[in-house]
Parts: structure tokens; sequence; C-alpha cells
């Protein structure tokens, strides 16, 4: 009965209608759609799903780029593994400016599904959760939608497709944490409680959710499982222009002409995608620079558009990746300003488990909006400066502090001179509170 | 084997690696002052805090470095380490630099000043100088009951206070709330904190947010404190404790480390159970005459006792909350043949069996570690955390033991806290519980037995028959009855490390007999001796079973038949040792009574009443459940007459040309040579003659004030310090109070140089949670038994009778701590019996407001109270409630309605 359908050159994107109103389960199955589950379940043995996933490169949309394949195989397998597994989707999307997952999930829940149940198959898990942003109501109701028809044509639940592999899919919205993006404040936060990252090891896939191994996957990361099933390694390798398989969905937001997303190929240039897909910057505008992974990037500047956006030429670039959404900054924007903001949010953010977070993010902020109102003084970017320093990678728990805190140190870098500019000669005397 | 080298590196000083443990913990025990907040050594490590940052190379090429956090790094043969270098020093700078962006600068008016670990660590790290300039967050305080104040502005967000309280003591009522550094930690709303151990709150945050309510209520500088080692007079654990005294009365009370016996923790009815010594209705003199009353000087007091005894048969009464000195002196005073021990019949038979079980037993005597360190355990009739909380506290980790084996199993550190918990889930090392009512532990153990006390010890002669097939099995015991106990017993020969836990509890020699049987059996079972703990009520219950006597049943018997001249009751009131009745007839035929107490004079009328000296105010050696005698030193020199009670009585002794010696250490020698057993209080701590440097201790802290201040209102002239003749400490500020190597017994003050809190206890130990460096204080004196040629008691029968049962409660049973106001707002409601909603509804009493109790001798009308945990045979009532009287317990009642209800 197996249709043949050709390989898509866009396959995240390839059945999400241009009003966004998804496939409902025929007409995704007729679309092609679970396929590759079919072919998975019955054709393949779990080791062999994940060594395709390994072959074909595909790494973690999250931001942290960990090959997905890897992953998966750290998952133990074989009759001494624990009985009880779990898969969960990492779609708690709160980074700002970025607004993938979401278009995934309103546009193609299915192809999600059909992804956890894949994954779910190679690593063992029977149960398998969605840890949604409490904020994307219409993508919760198209994923409870998506579930239940695809519990209803036996793709999920028991026995799927008579192939005798249980998986269970669950929904469980968020309440609101960025930090929850975090895998293990995400685990925390599931099992009820608080959003605070856990020490590792051990990690999630040998001890997560309720101790049990868990793999804990981004949704694009899922929403690309499928595909390489379906059409093959080469297929997938084929649609990136560089050494990172596949296809990455592009964002852009700021002050451009056609903000949106895009799935192009891996490795597009951020010239390309701002310029070209999003039209540009607005009349009169010019680029000051831009965060070219979410908020928690380094700031480039114009002399890095021709970068290609993967993972190794953005981290030689000295940013990261990230979600691959791009965040622009126009020269008629405040940069305190929109560091500011960003730190607010950031310091906001923080979960309040340790100190430098905690108390150096909302300083930060403070400083930042002393320098925004024109309070700055002498001595206040090199505490800044110093403030990167300390809430750097390996000074606090996770990775939040260290993700805050990368657009005050690329900014402190890229533009200094304007900063400094921003800084009185002299404080007045009078303002300084000591000892309050 | 593996080739790494078989050290660590620090600061190009190598010391010996231990991968099992973290560099903190060893930095520490290296004497390096490596500053800390959210580790704790019995919390473990969760890198929170981020202050113990310390710089760590990959090898010796490696310049750079990076900061890691020295409590979440194990010392791996060849790790390097710097605590000097330039970036870990600015790191842990920064650390508190943040921490202090919200602490408000309140130090002056803090209760924790001077005694607060953030101030030695803003100290040690060296900030100084205050950057921010931007407004600090508040908060709001809540009234968190009678002994712990709250206030969070100061909180540096550690989480320690919610890791203890939740995740140690098992407290469910404080949490952390909100996020960012808008953390909020307290209850859901303002409340008295339910945990029994909410006061280790005060030592456990590092700062100022929950401090010791009564002592802020009445507050001194700690170094203005005058201290000594103390031993807790609240139950048998024998807590060590270091009050603190100014000005005449006991401030406060802070935990005092002993590894053996509390660790790092208190319960609160040994942290705010003093009061009762600053009461102002204390007798301050002795009183003479019975309707009036009136003061004698000492002098006069001494004479009259003496010629009262001169005129012979003059009987004492000693106490279980008496020293042993005192109960030795009224011994040796009067003659062996006329001391009692002040304990009904029923009470002895229990202390002697629990002596019994302890010294001869095939058993090796828990300590507080070994109760922690147990893979598997079997309770029998302890309700621990009202009878020995302590214990209950220890039982309570001991279930986390699977935990540790698990997280070792995956390659975890046990110190790792966050991933040890993680691994373990819901599993818990095996628990097995059985007592009449529900217990704080039911919901840790794998199950729990309800049942009244002679089913309880049915069941311990099941498990016994399990182990031992020649131990009898219980009469007609139900199939259930039988595979539980088969499942306990198998459960203890799987076990590496098994804990019995027996005691008092129920007031029952039946369960005591089934301890016995179950010990004997598992080493008949195994050739292994299994850990007992008993928890025994009063703070020398052990002791006085060791000087032995004759019981107040008897004295009544001799009363009855002949009378008694003069009656010497030594610190104990009659009325919670006997019914109403008996104590009513024993007096009547009772010529003088002499009482020579602490407690104010609501006991029965005395003819002449001497006023002791609390454990605060007099020196002397308690026995401890264990069998651990232990010294408790004087605080302060009293200003009214009150002395140790064996003080008044040696020198009525001198008056009746009798030798007992003029100091304790003569008494404690000559209690030791008439008991062979008690030789080791010798020991127990240092002799008065002891000397550091030729000095004696002080008891006044190096930083003590006012000394020439304090009495000027009366006396221009600076008062001479009081001499003490029965320890080595003076009451002064001259000396040597640091010496690391000292006895552990002769510490007044736990400080040393950078370190001002309680937490300077690191600088003492041997290693990290270790003995003191100068042996753990006390000696232990019984260490069970090789003899199992002791025959198995033979299980009670089955009864389908109703049998009154003790219900203990934490605040409330304990005669002492009852006196203090802030422990009366947590106490019982007061007295009522309960029953099992069933058996109300059977006699037909479920909706009478009173009932009627009724046995031999005993009539009492209570309120009823229904519980449902509670034993359907059991009759419950509660211990040590004033005015319900003695000898309550293990009797056969009936009940019904009032004789109003049933007119």
């Amino acid at each position: 009965m197996s249709q043949k359908f050709s390989p898509p050159d866009k396959p995240l994107t390839d059945r999400i209608r241009p009003d966004h109103a998804p496939f409902d389960v025929a007409e995704y199955e007729r679309a092609g759609g679970y396929q590759a589950l079919r072919k998975a379940l019955r054709t393949m043995g779990p080791e062999e799903v994940i060594g395709m996933v390994k072959d074909a490169g595909l790494r973690g949309r999250g931001g942290a780029g960990f090959p997905t394949g890897v992953k998966w195989g750290m998952v133990p397998h074989g009759a001494d593994a624990p009985a009880q597994k779990y898969l969960i989707a990492n779609g708690d999307e709160m980074e700002p400016g970025t607004f993938k997952d979401r278009l995934l999930l309103e546009g193609d829940p299915h192809q999600f599904i059909e992804g956890m149940v894949i994954a779910a198959y190679a690593i063992g898990a029977s149960v398998g959760y969605l840890f949604l942003r409490g904020e994307y109501v219409l993508a919760a109701q198209r994923c409870q939608q998506a579930i239940a028809e695809a519990r209803q044509r036996g793709l999920l639940g028991r026995n799927i497709k008579g192939t005798g592999f249980d998986f269970e899919l669950h929904l469980h919205t968020s309440a609101g944490r960025y930090i929850c993006g975090e895998e293990t404040a995400l685990i925390n936060s599931l099992e009820g409680k608080r959003a605070v990252p856990r020490a590792k090891p051990p990690f999630p896939t040998v001890a997560g959710l309720f101790g049990r191994p868990t793999v804990v996957n981004n949704v694009e990361t899922i929403c690309n499982v499928p595909h390489i099933i379906q059409f093959g390694v080469d297929w997938y390798k084929n649609l990136s222009r560089t050494a990172n398989g596949g296809t990455k969905l592009y964002g852009v937001s700021g002050k451009v002409t056609h903000p949106g997303a895009w799935e192009l190929p891996m490795g597009t240039t951020a010239r390309e995608i701002i310029e070209g897909h999003a039209g540009g910057l607005r009349a009169g505008l010019r680029l000051r620079g831009f965060l070219p992974g979410g908020a928690s990037t380094d700031f480039l500047t114009a002399e890095h558009l021709d970068t290609p956006m993967d993972y190794d030429a953005i981290a030689q670039a000295g940013s990261r990746m990230g979600t691959g959404t791009i965040i622009v900054l126009d020269d008629q924007t405040s940069l305190v300003g929109a560091l500011r903001n960003l730190e607010h949010f950031f310091a906001q953010e923080s979960c309040g488990w340790c100190t430098p977070c905690r108390d150096g993010l909302p300083w930060t902020e403070k400083l930042l909006a002393e320098i925004e109102a024109g309070r700055g003084q002498p001595g206040d970017l090199e505490l800044l400066a110093q403030q990167t320093r300390l809430l750097g990678p390996g000074r606090t728990f996770c990775a939040h502090a260290p993700g805050a805190m990368e657009p005050v140190q690329s900014a402190l870098k890229h533009f200094r001179a304007e900063l400094d500019a921003l800084i009185p000669d002299t404080a007045p005397a009078a303002s300084r509170k000591v000892g309050s | 084997m593996s080739d790494k080298p078989a050290y660590i590196v620090i600061d190009g000083t190598k010391h010996p690696a231990d991968p099992s443990r973290n560099l903190l913990e060893i930095a520490l025990e290296l004497g390096y002052d490596l500053p800390y907040f959210c580790w704790h050594p019995e919390l473990g490590s969760v890198g929170a805090c981020r202050q113990c940052a310390v710089t760590q190379y990959a090898d010796d090429q490696d310049e750079r470095g990076r900061i890691v956090m020295a409590c979440m790094t194990p010392c791996q043969g060849g790790a390097r380490f710097s605590l000097d270098d330039a970036q870990s020093a600015e790191m842990r700078r920064s650390v508190i630099e943040f921490l202090m962006t919200n602490h408000p600068h309140d130090c002056p008016v803090c209760e924790e000043g001077g005694n607060c670990h953030l101030q030695d660590m803003t100290q040690m790290t060296g900030h100084s100088y205050r950057r921010y300039r931007h407004t600090k967050r508040t908060h709001r305080n809540q009234d968190l009951g009678p002994l712990v104040a709250h206030e969070m502005n100061r909180c540096i967000a550690c989480y320690r206070c919610v890791r203890y309280y939740r995740d140690y003591a098992g407290g469910h009522d404080l949490e952390v709330f909100g996020a960012h550094n808008h953390v909020y930690f307290g209850r859901a709303q303002d409340g008295i904190l339910e945990s029994p151990f909410a006061g280790n709150l005060v030592e456990v945050c590092p700062t100022g947010v929950f401090t010791d309510k009564p002592y802020g209520d009445s507050y001194t500088r700690k170094w203005d404190l005058q201290q000594a080692p103390s031993v807790c007079a609240h139950c048998a654990v024998g807590c060590n404790l270091m009050p603190g005294e100014r000005y005449g009365r006991i401030k406060r009370v802070e935990n005092r480390y002993h590894e053996a016996i509390n660790g790092y923790f208190l319960c609160d009815r040994g942290r705010y159970g003093y009061a009762y010594t600053n009461d102002p209705q204390r007798p301050r003199h002795a009183l003479s005459g019975r309707a009036e009353a009136k003061a004698l000087e000492p002098r006069a007091a001494l004479q009259q006792l003496a010629d009262w005894i001169a005129e012979g048969d003059a009987i004492g009464v000693g106490s279980p909350r008496a020293s042993l000195e005192s109960n030795h002196a009224l011994r040796a005073l009067l003659g062996a043949e006329q001391f009692y021990r002040g304990e009904s019949r029923g009470t002895c038979a229990l202390d002697d069996l629990a002596l019994e079980l302890l010294r001869d037993a095939p058993v090796q005597v828990a300590t507080l570690r070994d109760i922690e360190n147990a893979d598997s355990a079997l309770v029998l009739g302890e309700d621990l955390l009202n009878t020995a909380p302590r214990l209950e506290l220890a039982l309570r980790q001991m279930t986390r033991n699977l935990g540790f084996e698990l997280a070792r199993q995956a390659h975890v550190p046990t110190w790792q806290d966050q991933s040890v918990r993680l691994l373990a889930q819901q599993q818990r090392s095996a628990l097995f519980i059985a007592t009449p009512a529900t217990t704080s532990l039911d919901a840790m153990a794998q199950w729990h037995w309800r049942s009244h006390p002679d089913g309880i010890a049915r069941l311990g002669h099941a498990v016994a028959h399990a182990l031992d097939p020649a131990a009898p099995p219980p009469a007609s015991g139900q199939r259930e009855l039988m595979s539980r106990a088969g499942e306990i017993a198998d459960t203890l020969l799987a076990a590496k490390r098994p804990l019995l836990v027996s005691g008092h509890a129920c007031q029952s020699l039946a369960v005591l007999h089934a301890t016995a049987a179950v010990a004997r059996a598992y080493h008949r079972a195994t050739g292994r001796r299994l850990h007992l703990a008993l928890a025994l009520p009063e703070a020398n219950t052990l002791g006085t079973a060791m000087l032995g006597g004759a019981t107040l049943d008897e004295l009544c018997h001799r009363a009855d038949a002949a009378g008694i001249r003069t009656l010497i009751v030594l610190e104990n009131d009659l009325r919670r040792r006997l019914p109403d009745a008996q104590l009513r007839q024993l007096l009547e035929r009772t010529e003088r009574l002499v009482v020579i107490d602490h407690l104010p004079p609501d006991t029965p009328d005395a003819d002449l009443l001497l006023p002791a000296a609390t454990v605060f105010e007099a020196t002397g050696s308690f026995v401890n459940h264990a069998g651990r005698v232990q010294r408790f030193v004087q605080t302060f020199s009293p200003e009214g007459d009150q002395r140790a009670s064996w003080c008044w009585l040696q020198h009525t002794a001198r008056l009746l040309d009798r030798d007992l010696g003029l100091d304790l250490d003569a008494l404690t020698k000559d209690c030791a040579s008439t008991h062979p057993l008690l030789s080791g209080m010798l020991q127990a701590a240092p002799a008065a003659d002891f000397r550091l440097g030729g000095a004696r201790i002080p008891r006044q802290p190096h930083r003590y004030s006012g000394r020439t201040a304090m009495q000027a209102h009366r006396d221009i002239h600076e008062i001479q310090p009081t001499k003490d003749p029965d320890s080595a400490f003076s009451f002064s500020m001259e000396g040597v109070t640091t010496t690391m190597d000292k006895p552990a017994s002769a510490v007044p003050l736990v400080w040393f140089p950078r370190w001002n809190s309680p937490q300077a206890i690191n600088k003492f130990q041997s290693e990290i949670g270790g003995p003191w460096r100068g042996g753990n204080p006390g000696i232990p004196l019984l260490h069970g038994g090789t003899d199992d040629h002791g025959d198995y008691a033979e299980p009670p029968a089955p009864s389908s009778g109703l049998q009154t049962v003790p219900l203990w409660h934490v605040f409330g049973s304990e005669e002492l701590s009852n006196r203090s106001p802030a422990l009366r707002e947590r106490g019982l409601a007061g007295a009522c019996v309960a029953l099992h909603p069933d058996t109300a509804d059977r006699l037909g009493l479920a909706s009478e407001p009173l009932v009627q109790l009724e046995a031999p001798h005993l009539s009492l009308i209570l309120p009823l109270q229904l519980r449902a945990d509670l034993d359907p045979q059991s009759v419950g009532l509660p211990a040590g409630v004033e005015g319900l009287g003695g000898g309550l317990f293990g009797l056969a009642v009936t009940l019904r309605p009032t004789p109003e209800a049933q007119a």
C-alpha cells in the first residue's frame, strides 16, 4: 500500500498550508504521513533507527546542537535497562524572538506526533509528554485534537498499528517559566516540583523524569525524524549546504520589512535570511547588529552577514546558532535600552537557585537602566564587563546566566564606543549612595 | 587498579586523595578557611550558593584552570586545585557582593550578629566596599509561632532551611515560594511551624532569617554569654547542649555537637525547655513549715535536716531526673536500706529490664550514627517523635540508606544530595513500625502494625520465632501476624546493619521481653549482634537503675506497716509516680516531709524545702538511654541559695559527722567505687583540678563585656568571681578557650579565629561529621553482652479486653519542659481519654462528651476523644499531663457514660 512520495526540499513545512490550518489525520496520511512510522516500527529495529538519525547528523534544534542520535544512544537499552523510560518534547519555546516550534505545532501537529512515536520506539519509551509553552493555546488545541485522532487510528496508545509497540503521548501546558527550556528544570516542573535545574550527573538519559531514563528533544528536532526515516540519510544530508545536515527553521524579528520564519537549507547565510527572506531593514534604518539564535546569543555585526547559519560557523564567528531565530538591532533603536530589556527578562526568569544568576542579573539590569536613564557612572562598564565574567560558564549552576550575559558581553565587545559615550565623565558626588 | 596518584594538590601542597568525598569537606578538615553557605555536613552538597569556588587545573601545564565548586568536586587522585589564586578569590568575594546586594546592613540590631556565618564569610572573602547603588528587595515577615522569629529581608537564599526542614526533618509547612531574587522562604500563611525540630532552623540558617524567638525577647550578644557544656534533661537521649547565661537567666540553648548522640541537631523540647530554670516562682531559699512557710538561712535548714536524720529512720526517695551524684549522696547519707528509687514497681521493672538488655543481651548499643546508618529497622512500640524526639530524626535518615546504595551503584557521590534523591525516588530502606497509634514515621515505613502493647509483643515474639524456631511463637497467632513477622525476619536477616528500636513508650514489660527475644533470636540465627536503641523517659532513667534501690510500692508497704518519721524526696514529684489514693495514704503515714527540688513548691506541702539547683546551676552526671555517662557542668552561679541536691546532702552529712566530701569529685569517686558498673563516670569529664596552660577553663568568652559594671547598681566594687570546686571551669574570662585537642567536655564555647558562628565546630572535629578531636564527650558504660543463654520469655496470650496505653506528646509529656511558656503554646490540649470510633460505638459512648474510666483504685471522668488511628483495644491516655496522677497504664479498664449522662 505504501505510496511513493517524492522527497521534499522543505520537509518540515511541506505540509503546512498557507493559512496554517493543519491537516487532520486523514489528510496527513494521504499526503504521505505516518509512512515513516510504519516503516520504522515494522521494518526497523530501535538500534537501526538510532543509527540512521546518528548518520544523518541531526543535531538538537533547541539551541545546544547536541547530536540527537548520540543522545538516544545514551539511554540504557537491553534486558537490564529500566522497564519505564520517557520521551519528552520540549515545546516551552520562551526564548525571546523565537517562534519556530509554534509554527510546526500549529501547522502540522501530526508530523510532530509521528516523530514522537518513532523517537519513543528508538529509545524504548512507552510514555511521552509534550511540554508546551502555556501561551501557545492554539498549538495546545491542535495538538490535543491531533493526539485524539492519532489515538483513534491506532497510531498512539497500545499496540500501535499492530506492531506490539505501546506509546502514550500526553500534552502538558507549562505554567510559564523560561527556565523550563532547560531540560532538567523542565523535568522538575513536569513532576510538579519547582522549575530548578538539576545537578548532573546523572543525566536525564540515565535518571530523568521520576528518576527513569528520559530523552528530552526539541519539537523541531522531533519533526525532522520521520523524514530522515522515510527518505534516508543521504537525502537528508544533501538538504544542507554544510556539514550539519538537514534544513532549519530560521526566523527574523526586529525592524525588518517582513519578519517571519522560513525553512531553509542548513547553512543559509545570515545575509540571505535578513536581506532576502526578511526583506532587509525597514526604510531609513541600518543594521547595527543581530543576535543570530535568540536573545541568549552574542551579537554579530554586519561584517558577519555572510556567515553560514550553522552550528560550527556561527560558533567560529563568536556567537551561537541557538534556535536559529535572528533578532535584528537597527541603528535607531537604543542599544542600551535593548540590553536593559533583555536583562530584565533574564533577571525575571532566573529560577533563584544560584547566587550569581539570582542576584547578579538584577544588578546587571539595574546598571543598564541607570545608564539608559543617563545616570551611568565611571566604572559601570567595567563592572558590567566583570559581571559577564562572574556570570559566565562554570560560575553558575546552569547555562541561564551565561546565556543571559552573551548579549551584554558581545555589546561591550562590538559597541564599546557607543556605550562609553553614554557614561557621563564624572558622576555627581551627591547622587552616590553609600551604605544604603 | 587505577594508576591515578593517591594525592590531590591544593596550592602546591599534597594531601591524600579520597574520591568518595568532596573538596570542601576535605579542605575544611585540613584547616583551610574556605567559605560556604548551602553545604551542610548533614545536608550534603547542592552547588547552589557558588561560595566555595576554587580553581581546578587540568594538569601541571594548565595555568588558567577553571572555576569549580569545591562542594561539588570529588577529590580524585591527581586533581590540582588552588584556593589562593586571583580568579577564585575574586569569585568568592563577588558571590558575597551579590548576596549583599539585598542583605540589609542591620547587623547591629540583628540577633545573629556576632554569631553569624554570613558575617564570618564576608570577612573571610574580603568584600568590604559596596558598589551596588540600587534599591534592595524587601519581604514581609511571618509570625511562625513562639519559637522561631522570621526576618526575610536578611535571606541570602542558600536553601538550607527548606532542605533541612523538608528533606531532612520531614516537615511540610516550610516552603520556598516565588522565583528570581524574590524567592521567599516561609509558610503558605502565618502560623506555628509544625515540626518539633523547627528550632534547628536557627542554627541551620547561616544568617538572621530564622532566629531564636525567646532569646530575642531577652537578648544578649553571644560574646556576653557565660557558657559551659551541658546535657539535656528532657528525655533520656542526653543530647549535648551549650546553654548561655547572663544576669542569672538562661538566655538560650544551642546545640553542642556530639557524634554519637545528637550530631548537629536538637529537638525543640531540648532547645526551649530551659525556661523552668528562669521561673520566678522557683524556690530561691529554704522554706520550713507547712501552712505558714518561712524562709530559712541555709545553715539553719541544714541543721534542721541533720537533726531530723539524727532522730533515725529517715527515708530517702531518689529520682530519675536527678543526677547520679544527688541520688548517690542521698543513698550514701541514709544507707541503702533507707533509699528508694523514686519510681513505682512497674516502672522500676521496665528500667531494670532495659538495663539488663543493654548490658547482657547479645546486642550492640546503637549510637546516633548506628541508627542513621542502619539498613533495616524494626520499631516495637515506640512513637519516637514523642518519646525520644532526636531518635526519630535519626531513624528518618535511616530510611535513606537504600538511596545512598543506589547512588553508589550509579557512581554518584553520596554527598551529592539532589542526585541521590533523584535516584532514590520513593525507594527507602526497610522500616517496620508496630505501635498502638499512628507515628510520624509511618509514611516512611514499609508498613506499620497497629496494635495494643500485648499485640506488639506478640508480633515481636513471632519475629523471634521466625528467626529462631526455638523461640516460642505467640499462641494462636493469626496467619497475618505470622506472615508479617516472617517478612520482618527475612529483612533483618538480609540486612547488613539491622536495627531494633524499643523502649518504655508502651509501659509494657511484654514489649521489652519481646524486644529481648528478637535480639536473642537474631543472634542465635546469625551469630551476629544487631543494634539496639531503647527510648527511655527521663534524663537519668538508666543511671537510677544502675544505682538500684527499692520501689515506691515497697515504700508504701513500709509506710503502711510502720509509718515513716522523715521522708526526704529528692527532685521528684510523686504525683507523677503514684495513683492519687496511694500517694495520699503514703503522706498520711509520713510524719515529716522534706523536699529537695528546684520546682515551685506546688508539690505536696513540705515541712522543709531545700531549693535545688537545676542542670544549669550545678554540675553532675546522667546516664543516657544508651548507657553513656555524661557530665553536665554548671553554667552559672545562681543568686539565691539554690545549690545541687548532692551539695545540700554533703553539708548535711558533715553536720552528722559523716564524710561525703565537699565537692563533686569526692562524690563521683565514692559513687564509682560503690557501683563498679559506674566506674566510667570518673572519666566522663576532666576533674576539677584539670588545668589548661596552668589555668582553669573560662566560662566567659574572651570578648565578655560588662564584667565590672553588671553588679554596679548594687556594689561599685567588682565582685570576686564565684569559686567552682566542682569542675575545671571558672566563672571568669581568664584562661585558654580554643585549644582544639582538649577534651570535648572541656570546651565551653565553639569558637575559632574567623569562625564566630556555630559552624566553627568544623575546626574541632577530627573529621567532618566525626568525633571531636579530643574524643566524644562521656563514657559508654554498656556494650551489650555475649550471653545468649537467657531464656525466651513466654509471649502474651491473645486478649480481648480494653487496656490503657500512654499517648505521648513531645510537648507536654515531659515534666520540666512543660513549664516553658513557649512550649506550652505548642503542647497538649489537656487530659482526655482516646478511643477508636468503633470501640466507642461498641460501648455506646460515641456521642458522649465525657466518659467514666474505672479500674481497681482508679476512677476518672475525662473528655472523650475519638481517634481512628488508635488500636481498637487500646484506651489512650495522655502521658505526663498534670492532674491525671501516676500508675495509669497497662490497666484493664471499663468505660461507661458518666453518672449524669446515665441519669
